[in-house]
């Protein structure tokens, strides 16, 4: 049977992808951010998941306006990276997993998740610079891309993104093949990109966002969407995907790592890895 | 009345009304995610924008680059984010220090010193 391993929450601040693409990682002002990663990259290489479900939102690139959904699961055989307006980044072209990503889609609409099925899919910054930090320039892994919608609200709630963990949990081990399988939830932390409080963060939200989604993930659920939005800033709402990364897990994980910067760009970056405890006393 | 409304001033949750109001706004923004119509945009501002359904205020706003004005006149940050990528292209930062008004180094350093702001209570 196929098990999830565990789960990482990654910022995808965009600005980062120019970055890498040339080659400023080690500069004096980015090594500290970029070193950061290095413990993460060693898991990966030690554990070698075959399989990544990724939550992200997309940006406007292959979502308009016109018709948002909430959640979007991809089901397609690769995931092309897109044109946000800078051109399209010379990054690898994901390579997907049809055969998972039907049985997800099927599992989660039994589950009552009614989400929105995609056989094409462009990806943005919100997947692409997590695969970059997690993965670098080479990407050993299938995955299959989670989209939810943070830009127009109604978004969903911090409740219903924990719910959708624990149904893609539930997808995961129904899964007949012997797979593992590493979540990660991206986005985040504090920032608001937009109005007179631009520029807004804040490390104590941050902080204790860290340590609850550890220790007690129930009471991140129970926060209101607006108390993301006062207390972390409009664009930090993010975090909800965070949660669905979280609700994939065990109740009780092991930090395996964690990783934090203020500011980055215009964003406070942040950087989690949980184990579940089974996977820990493999 | 929105039920997702912040309680912060400066800060314009992108519930229905606004969405409604800055549908054309960001439609155009959308445009621009090619690199034909970033060059046809460039070519005629006036003439490209006429092909979208923008109110004279939003239309202004465009040609002028007045950042904050999109935002209150319904452009989406992440949409609106397109039209900085047009000849030197803008970092996020220079974005958000056009919409507070302050020169980019105080905006940074400024922003640095307020992070510490407290767990909402």
């Amino acid at each position: 049977m196929a098990r999830i391993i565990g789960g990482i929450g990654t910022s995808h601040i965009p600005s980062l992808g120019p970055i890498i693409d040339r080659g400023l990682t080690q500069t004096p002002e980015w090594k500290p951010f970029f070193d950061g990663y290095a413990p993460v990259q060693r898991w990966l290489a030690e554990r070698r998941p075959d399989l990544a479900i990724v939550i992200y939102n997309d940006h406007g690139l292959d979502f308009f306006l016109d018709k948002m959904p909430t959640f979007a699961v991809g089901a397609a055989a690769e995931y092309p990276p897109g044109d946000e307006g800078w051109g399209i980044r010379p990054v690898p072209t994901a390579i997907g997993d049809p055969d998972f990503s039907w049985h997800a889609i099927e599992s989660l609409v039994d589950d009552e998740f009614d989400i929105t099925i995609c056989q094409e899919l462009r990806v943005d910054h919100g997947f692409l610079v997590p695969m970059n930090l997690l993965w670098q320039s080479d990407w050993p892994v299938r995955v299959m891309p989670v989209s939810i919608n943070v830009i127009q609200h109604p978004v969903p709630t911090p409740l219903r993104c924990y719910k959708l963990g624990q149904a893609l949990r539930r997808a995961v081990e129904s899964y007949d093949a012997d797979i593992d399988v590493v979540i990660v939830g991206t986005g985040g932390m504090s920032h608001q990109l937009h109005g007179e409080r631009a520029g807004y963060l804040s490390r104590a939200f941050d902080t204790q966002f860290l340590d609850l989604l550890e220790s007690d993930p129930g009471r991140l659920t129970e926060l209101s969407r607006s108390a993301y939005i006062d207390g972390a800033g409009a664009e930090a709402v993010e975090l909800i995907m965070w949660l669905t990364m979280r609700g994939a897990l065990e109740p009780f994980v092991r930090r395996v790592h964690r990783f934090y910067q203020m500011p980055v760009s215009l964003t406070a970056a942040g950087l989690v890895v949980f184990e579940n405890m089974a996977e820990s006393r493999r | 009345m929105s039920r997702y409304k912040a309680s912060t001033p400066g800060t314009y949750v992108y519930d229905g009304e606004i969405a409604r109001r800055g549908f054309g706004l960001n439609k155009f923004a959308y445009s621009l995610a090619d690199h034909g119509a970033r060059e046809a945009f460039l070519a005629d501002e006036p003439a490209y924008l006429d092909r979208f359904d923008l109110t004279l205020e939003q239309r202004n706003a465009v040609l002028r680059r007045d950042w904050l004005a999109l935002v209150q006149l319904g452009g989406n940050i992440y949409y609106i984010f397109k039209l900085t990528a047009l000849g030197s292209p803008m970092k996020m930062s220079e974005l958000g220090a056009a919409q507070v008004g302050l020169p980019h180094d105080e905006f940074v350093r400024r922003n640095t010193v307020r992070g510490e702001n407290p767990w909402p209570a």
